[in-house]
């Protein structure tokens, strides 16, 4: 139990750095209804890019600007997949991660590079886990702030209506095939941040840290969507995917803690996400089964 | 002014499946004409809504509105000069976001959208009184999510929607046909107000003779992918059912089906 409550803040601060992968997967899935398998490997070209970038001199500002730009292009070329070439949503985003590992492998040279926080100036890492914390929040908020006001401008609004209804967003003159590639573009832009916050806080950008993000990411999505409900204004909704994020690391901790080896976390994850996705279908079949009684 | 020349749309070309759904149509649409479109199933109405609409692009023939050759136009592109309603009520509206979102939506049909916000407070209470306008209730509701509305609300919203800025076509495909008959009457009223007030050019699709005989200024009937009958002014006022089914006949449909007189 003490050991539990050790653990806690790492959990709580892993969480919320996952919990800016959330926001970008609630986008691409909530809002967009595409799953967009890129940030499997998107995730990782940020880590990879923010650590060369500061190994080779930049500093930590610059590093993450490049990240993100570095998932944009990632997003563009799943929207262009997909909207060009009418690649189905899940194949593009699979070609595109597919792709990504062996630039990530190129970017970092070798499948592992370590950025100590000893010598370089790290927003997070998990050596000051309280200061990680409040520095991801403070990020957090402004993130949510910009997106706010991003999907309330008319291209936001434009595809808000893209991703509910695209019949109706064509006949309203909406190019819904630009929307779609502006949608993975700043979603991937978000997850590659994401993946250079997660890289400081490790302390090194590992070729295999996005594997299962898309995983991660919606089950932090719908934990959020099942404890809260889903009829909140689009800001709470982000923050409540952040919020599911922090849940699925503290259940993991304490999966952890009751002596689960570490080996079958991604099968847990997989479980967990194809429970929470199936309750629907689950509660109709139930409910069928009652009324034959 | 709308001029369709020989429109020719085959599906499935080069299939077992093929089937040709228009099959040279020509038409031409004079300013504030108000056309009612029948015929029977696969005669090709929904079709040449669709053609002019451009969901997807035709085989053969010209679509020239108002001196634009759209023909090779997107669908988003058209837009621009195209207001749309459909049969199904979901299909015109974005059922998560709110009503006065959905009007902000259609209010920029054909203009660029930038970073500018969605919707200014101007429009709000703009929207409120075109809300009012309608009866339905709904100037109160501006903020709630469109789909929590009735399909007779949805299709009276996506008519707002799609007269808010004032199209050179509108298209109507059979957008009563999903909902109950006193409905269906209140929504095709408020078609026809609208279409008047704005001095609209239209297309109305519908399976009901009697209404395609009630509204508009012109009626034609089609069949097999053709325009089998072209009727317009007095001629089109005097009009009876039987008048409507005898022509049926002629040009070989035996299958006019019961919801089509009897209605």
């Amino acid at each position: 139990m003490i050991s539990l409550l050790h653990a806690l803040p790492g959990s709580v601060a892993q969480g919320l750095i996952w919990g800016i992968l959330a926001i970008s997967v609630f986008l691409t899935f909530k809002v967009l209804d595409y799953a967009d398998m890129t940030v499997d490997g998107s995730f990782c070209t940020g880590g990879a890019t923010c650590v060369m970038m500061m190994l080779s001199g930049q500093n930590v500002y610059v590093a993450l600007i490049c990240s993100f730009l570095a998932g944009m292009i990632a997003g563009y070329v799943t929207g262009l997949l997909h909207t060009m070439l009418k690649i189905p949503p899940i194949l593009s985003g699979i070609l595109t991660q597919l792709g990504l590992y062996s630039i990530n492998l190129a970017i970092m040279g070798k499948s592992n590079q370590a950025i100590s926080v000893d010598q370089y100036a790290l927003i997070v890492s998990l050596r000051f886990i309280n200061y990680s914390i409040l520095m991801s929040v403070i990020i957090i908020a402004i993130i949510i702030a910009l997106l706010y006001l991003f999907f309330g401008s008319e291209i936001g609004s434009a595809i808000r209506a893209t991703g509910c209804n695209q019949n109706m967003a064509r006949a309203q003159g909406i190019n819904t095939g630009r929307c779609i590639r502006i949608g993975l573009v700043v979603s991937n832009g978000l997850t590659a941040f994401a993946g250079g916050l997660y890289a400081q806080y490790q302390g090194n950008a590992d070729v295999n840290a996005g594997r299962g993000a898309i995983v991660i990411g919606l089950a932090a999505v719908i934990i959020g969507e099942v404890i809260f409900g889903s009829r909140h204004n689009f800001a709470v909704r982000m923050g409540v995917s952040v919020v599911g994020a922090i849940i699925y690391y503290i259940v993991i901790a304490v999966v952890l803690q009751l002596g689960l080896p570490s080996t079958y976390l991604k099968l847990l994850s997989a479980v967990l996400v194809a429970v929470f996705l199936g309750i629907p279908s689950i509660q109709s079949y139930l409910g069928i089964k009652v009324k034959q009684r | 002014m709308l001029e369709i020349k020989n429109l020719v749309k085959i599906f499935n070309k080069g299939t077992i499946n093929e089937r040709v759904a228009l099959n040279g149509v020509n038409l031409t649409l004079n300013d504030g004409d108000f056309v009612t479109v029948i015929g029977g199933n696969g005669a090709g109405k929904s079709t040449i809504l669709n053609a002019v609409a451009g969901v997807w692009p035709v085989d053969e023939g010209s679509i020239v509105l108002n001196g634009h050759d759209i023909t090779g136009l997107p669908e988003y592109k058209r837009a621009k000069y195209i207001g749309r309603v459909f049969q199904d009520p979901m299909m015109g509206t974005a059922a998560t976001m709110q009503i006065e979102e959905n009007l902000a939506l259609a209010k920029r049909r054909g203009q660029s959208r930038g970073l500018k916000s969605g919707i200014t407070g101007k429009e709000r209470s703009e929207y409120k009184e075109l809300l009012k306008s309608l009866d339905l209730g709904l100037e109160d509701r501006l903020t709630s999510k469109v789909g929590l509305l009735s399909g007779g609300q949805r299709q009276a919203v996506t008519l707002l929607m799609a007269s808010l800025k004032k199209p050179d076509l509108l298209l109507l495909d059979e957008h009563t046909a999903a909902l109950d008959p006193k409905t269906a009457k209140k929504v095709l009223e408020i078609s026809e107000n609208i279409i008047r007030e704005h001095n609209l050019t239209a297309l109305m699709v519908t399976h009901n003779m009697k209404d395609a005989i009630a509204y508009g200024n012109r009626l034609i009937m089609m069949s097999e992918g053709k325009i089998i009958y072209d009727v317009s002014g007095e001629e089109k006022k005097n009009l009876k059912v039987s008048d409507l089914l005898q022509k049926f006949e002629e040009a070989g449909n035996d299958e006019v089906n019961d919801a089509m007189v009897l209605s």
